[in-house]
């Protein structure tokens, strides 16, 4: 092929885009209407709020996860460090978007993780677009993104869910893998149907891997923030990309630190829930 | 245990396993061999045309080595496997025939299975795995968590309700599998190596509870196992399973003295066939027995007999042996001529049941062949130390040796 050609190819594809974007652009956008409303309305909630509401509730949620009075403490004292350095509303949008992408990865991948559990065939088909969506720069894919949709909160959210979703599907489908075959033969030699199988045996069994891989999740969309913030994504991004481009060396270690913070909290709160929800695996050798 | 209905019927069962079964399944019928099937076409026999019958309330066990096929077969009576070509009946109706529904049914109602290891749900409590079975057929949770804790009172686990599985030793777990097996009320229980991953004995006391419990319920038990003192403990009727066909299927006193070649010889030679084995297996059929009190006529009918010893009857209860010399004596030098029952000395009796491990010190210390004399008084036959040695010396060579007496 000629250097000509390959531009032309390249050109013809841009082309094709670009024009299907056009033409189809609104009407996909439409489609994710229901998403931005509800992203919406959970960012107004979160910001809406008197701060001390939305500080008990984080606190009681915490405590109520990992009924754990240290681990509530840190929570309550990070946030008032947050508040007290003019990261509140900021702190708020990246918690609203954190937790709108999580929730609708685990909605999505939990089923894709389980259907891939079930089938070799769909495991070989999923696993590659798994490799690139978790090898793509996120750059490149956010790209055609905001060509389909512009800039703004919903092309955020596909592009944070998109390098966040698989570790919950390849977690789902390894821990459901993983569950011991004499169990799952048990309960099908005492007549559970397919249903009763998944919800009695393999989605218990396969907790421990898929809360691992919730884990993971909320921690790859909370290191998305700053290259949603890119696409218009507001939040704790936006500063930090304001101090990179001006050389605000404060500004930036500030709202970095936040958002440590929030993966923090995120991050022991659910893993204190797992731990303390797989207590009986321990038996008598645990605590 | 007459000619009924069998409860269970498996008829010309094949199971190969590989990627296109049914395409190798001349080979099989013309007879190849596991190892030449396995070289030629990479497929795997894993049955060959086992046809059993199984009755109701009997105690049916399948014994062979791993990779003999049992655990295979027992998956094929509740169809965890389905077979490559056969047929499967279970009380008339034709398993096969089941579509997935009424499979899950059938599970529910039918039967239901024991595990080697144990299966049990990890997260739920022991009152919740007992349950488990009725929570699939959609009891309500007062009704099931009740029957749950009957079960668990008579496998002697109460007070465990509220524990998880890991926090009970290897023997509680599978007394909780047993209960779960139990709380459906299955006509049909299927153990598959059920005591195998118990410590010996904690599965000797298994088996006496199942033993138990089986006289009180009357269950149709399907056990696997590899272990050939188990299988002759508790069944009823044993199967023997070598490369995945049945070599020998009988009663455990047929498999130890008439094993039907030379893979079961090798497997019954190390049993110790004295405890296995009980005195009316081995016992001969009643002979010179006396019951009147006369010793002229006592005498008389002595005389025409092989042997110079005699048992002695009064009123059906058994009084003692007399020999002929004794007699003689008795009838040359006393005037007084006093009734039979009174020369005889007492000697030691034998029950039909008995194993010969018991019989064996009254045997060899008695002159005479034991008298077996069952409950009712009844006299049933003989057993002589030649007796005792021909049943527990290891020479099966191909015969009989018991029925035909040889005794030096």
């Amino acid at each position: 092929m000629e250097r000509a050609d390959l531009i032309d190819l390249r050109k013809a594809m841009d082309g094709g885009f670009r024009e299907f974007s056009r033409s189809y652009g609104d009407a996909i956008e439409s489609v994710f209407d229901p998403l931005l409303y509800f992203l919406v309305w959970f960012e107004k909630l979160l910001l809406g709020a008197p701060w001390i509401v939305v500080l008990a509730v984080l606190v009681g949620l915490s405590y109520g996860a990992s009924r754990s009075w240290k681990l509530s403490g840190l929570v309550l004292g990070s946030f008032l460090l947050i508040g007290y350095f003019g990261m509140w509303a900021d702190t708020m949008r990246t918690l609203s978007i954190i937790t709108v992408a999580t929730l609708l990865s685990l909605t999505v991948g939990i089923p894709v993780g389980i259907t891939m559990a079930r089938s070799d065939r769909v495991q070989t088909m999923v696993t590659p677009v798994l490799d690139i969506m978790q090898t793509m720069p996120a750059f490149v894919y956010l790209i055609p993104v905001v060509m389909l949709l512009g800039i703004g909160k919903v092309p955020g959210i596909i592009a944070v869910v998109i390098y966040a979703i698989p570790p919950v599907i390849r977690l789902t489908n390894l821990g459901i893998r993983l569950v011991d075959r004499d169990v799952l033969e048990a309960a099908t030699a005492f007549g559970a149907n397919k249903a009763q199988r998944l919800w009695n045996v393999q989605l218990p069994l396969a907790m421990p891997n898929i809360m691992a891989g919730i884990n993971q999740t909320i921690m790859m969309a909370l290191a998305m923030v700053v290259i949603a913030s890119m696409i218009g994504v507001k939040g704790l991004g936006q500063p930090v990309l304001k101090s990179i481009t001006n050389q605000y060396f404060t500004l930036g270690l500030l709202n970095g630190l936040a958002i440590v913070a929030v993966a923090i909290m995120f991050d022991r709160v659910s893993q204190a829930y797992a731990k303390r929800s797989q207590k009986h695996l321990i038996g008598m050798h645990g605590d | 245990m007459t000619d009924q209905e069998p409860l269970i019927r498996i008829k010309n069962l094949y199971k190969v396993f590989g990627e296109k079964p049914q395409a190798v399944m001349p080979m099989v019928h013309k007879g190849i061999s596991k190892d030449d099937l396995l070289a030629q076409t990479g497929h795997t026999l894993g049955l060959r045309d086992i046809n059993l019958d199984i009755k109701k309330g009997e105690i049916f066990v399948i014994m062979g080595l791993s990779g003999s096929g049992k655990s295979t077969l027992i998956r094929h009576f509740n169809r965890l496997i389905d077979p490559t070509e056969g047929a499967i009946f279970i009380d008339g109706v034709d398993v096969m025939s089941l579509s997935q529904k009424e499979l899950e049914e059938f599970r529910r109602r039918k039967m239901s299975m024991v595990f080697q290891r144990f299966g049990l749900l990890p997260h739920r409590t022991v009152l919740d795995n007992v349950a488990f079975g009725l929570s699939i057929q959609n009891v309500s949770k007062d009704e099931r968590n009740a029957k749950a804790r009957e079960w668990l009172l008579t496998v002697g686990l109460e007070g465990y309700e509220q524990q998880y599985p890991a926090q009970l030793s290897g023997g509680q777990q599978q007394r909780v599998g047993l209960a779960r097996a139990l709380c459906t009320d299955p006509e049909i229980l299927l153990m598959d190596e059920a005591f195998s991953a118990l410590d010996p004995l904690i599965r000797s006391g298994m088996q006496d509870e199942l033993i138990d419990l089986q006289d009180k319920l009357r269950k149709t038990i399907v056990f696997i196992t590899h272990d050939l003192d188990e299988a002759l403990r508790l069944g009823d009727r044993i199967a023997i399973l070598k490369d995945g066909i049945v070599s020998q299927v009988g009663k455990p006193e047929e498999i130890l003295l008439n094993p039907a070649d030379d893979y079961v010889e090798a497997f019954v030679r190390d049993v110790n066939r004295a405890r296995v084995l009980s005195v009316d297996v081995v016992m001969q059929p009643p002979v010179n027995r006396l019951t009147t009190a006369n010793i002229d006529e006592a005498l008389k009918k002595m005389r025409g007999w092989d042997e110079d010893y005699a048992y002695v009857f009064r009123q059906n209860k058994y009084q003692g042996v007399v020999t002929q010399n004794a007699l003689e004596e008795v009838s040359e030098h006393t005037d007084a001529n006093p009734p039979l029952h009174e020369c005889c000395e007492e000697g030691p009796t034998l029950q039909p049941d008995m194993s010969l491990q018991d019989a064996l010190p009254a045997t060899l210390e008695s002159d005479y062949p034991v008298p077996v004399v069952d409950a009712d008084g009844e006299y049933q036959g003989t057993l002589s130390k030649e007796d005792m040695v021909d049943a527990l010396a290891n020479s099966n060579d191909g015969e009989d040796t018991v029925k035909t007496s040889n005794a030096a």
